[in-house]
């Protein structure tokens, strides 16, 4: 008995000084904040979120790049509308044609083609360059080298340029 | 060499603001401190009220991933020397909700994650007494990569398609997805494909490629994407020449419905 209410004293000792530890003192925080949240409801999450802005591009390289990687279809498109107007300029008859060389020969026309020339280029760089991520070729147990891959493209674009260069010279 | 270095730290604490502010701390400069070093000695001795997520120090359990200068990175695999004279700007994990401070919002991730099922799928499960699925180390080299995916959202916070599009599964979810495909254990593929070739699927991916150079753990997110678009591809085209072999599963696996 006596071991026991020794015990309960005990208890209460620990009991008073739990009582004096500083995270009994609570203090409102809220009356001493003076930019609180009026939308804020206590417990409950009130994400932080961020639309990002329409120039997000611009800001690294690396991303202005992937944007003017993305244009370049312009480019490739701008190509294949000159081959559909010079299409039709030679159906409708040597008149057209002429003219149609005519307006290739001005200043405007070289410009747009400069410009088309290099995106074109950067466009077939880029994605030969990045070839090697969406293929793995495997022989026997070995992985086929990155440069294998990468460098396969560039001798197959040498090959067909050297082809067309040789069918539109030597006509 | 400095003695000190200034941390300009993303504050918010949506209980007292609603736009997030800037707090500039300034600690003692060690060579051997890395970030996560660093917002340690803040909490611990400057302002206990910042809050951030961390767990192994070690580059391993990929919760501790941050901003710095504008990039993601393992805060714990940082060095604070790296960033000198300072400062140094830490933000929490771009294109995810804040919760507060450096804490994201994460369940989408995870949600993503769970939709790919990155788990071994086996159409009929063989008895034990069988023994058990043998492996050559060329399978095992086949998806070794991918499977150190340490789920730490760095590939989230680079790409900038998940940051436009939030319906994109994402990087890490779809490499991890190639994971099991590349397993030769696995039968999932094709469940896998279905959920994948969906809107917010690998077709969502421009192949921006910042992914795998954020990655810590060099898995090649951004690769992993692509070498499924070209399976899908392929698994169309075959359905399109052998419609009656592929049974126009190819077809959904461009999208198709």
């Amino acid at each position: 008995m006596g071991e026991r209410r020794w015990a309960k004293g005990e208890e209460r000792g620990a009991n008073a000084l739990l009582a004096l530890h500083p995270s009994h003192f609570r203090l409102n925080w809220s009356k001493f904040m003076t930019n609180q949240n009026p939308h804020y409801t206590k417990h409950h999450p009130r994400w932080y979120r961020v639309r990002m802005p329409i120039f997000w591009w611009v800001h690294k390289w690396v991303h202005l790049k992937f944007i003017l990687r993305e244009l370049t279809s312009v480019a490739v498109a701008f190509y294949a509308l000159v081959l559909l107007f010079q299409i039709r300029a030679l159906s409708q008859g040597p008149e057209a044609y002429e003219n149609f060389f005519a307006w290739l020969k001005t200043p405007l026309a070289i410009i747009l083609h400069a410009i088309a020339f290099l995106f074109v280029i950067f466009h077939s760089v880029t994605w030969f360059n990045l070839s090697p991520r969406a293929l793995v070729v495997r022989i026997g147990k070995n992985r086929l080298p990155d440069v294998v891959i990468a460098a396969s493209n560039y001798v197959a674009w040498i090959i067909f340029s050297a082809a067309m260069a040789w069918i539109i010279l030597t006509s | 060499m400095p003695t000190n270095i200034t941390l300009e730290i993303f504050r918010y604490r949506p209980e007292a603001e609603t736009e997030p502010v800037f707090q500039s701390y300034e600690i003692p400069f060690r060579k051997d401190w890395v970030i996560l070093d660093a917002l340690n000695y803040i909490k611990d001795n400057l302002d206990g009220s910042l809050s951030y997520r961390w767990s192994c120090r070690m580059g391993v359990c990929g919760s501790c991933g941050m901003m710095v200068n504008g990039t993601p990175v393992l805060t714990c695999a940082t060095f604070l020397e790296k960033y000198l004279p300072g400062p140094i700007r830490v933000e929490p994990l771009k294109n995810f909700p804040v919760v507060r401070d450096l804490v994201i919002e994460m369940s989408d991730f995870m949600r993503k994650l769970k939709h790919v099922k990155p788990w071994i799928i086996r159409e009929e499960e063989k008895p034990l007494s069988e023994g058990e699925y043998l492996q050559t180390p060329v399978q095992l080299a086949d998806y070794k990569q991918y499977s150190m995916c340490i789920n730490c959202m760095l590939c989230y916070a680079a790409c900038p398609i998940y940051g436009l599009e939030s319906s994109f599964t994402g990087p890490a979810a779809i490499a991890l997805a190639q994971r099991y495909n590349f397993d030769n254990r696995d039968q999932g593929k094709k469940e896998r494909m279905e959920a994948l070739s969906q809107d917010g699927g690998i077709w969502e991916c421009t192949l921006v490629g910042e992914c795998s150079v954020v990655c810590p753990k060099g898995v090649d997110p951004a690769g992993a994407i692509q070498r499924y678009k070209v399976a899908s591809t392929t698994e169309w085209w075959k359905s399109l020449l052998m419609p009656w072999g592929a049974k126009g599963d190819g077809r959904k696996a461009m999208g198709e419905r």
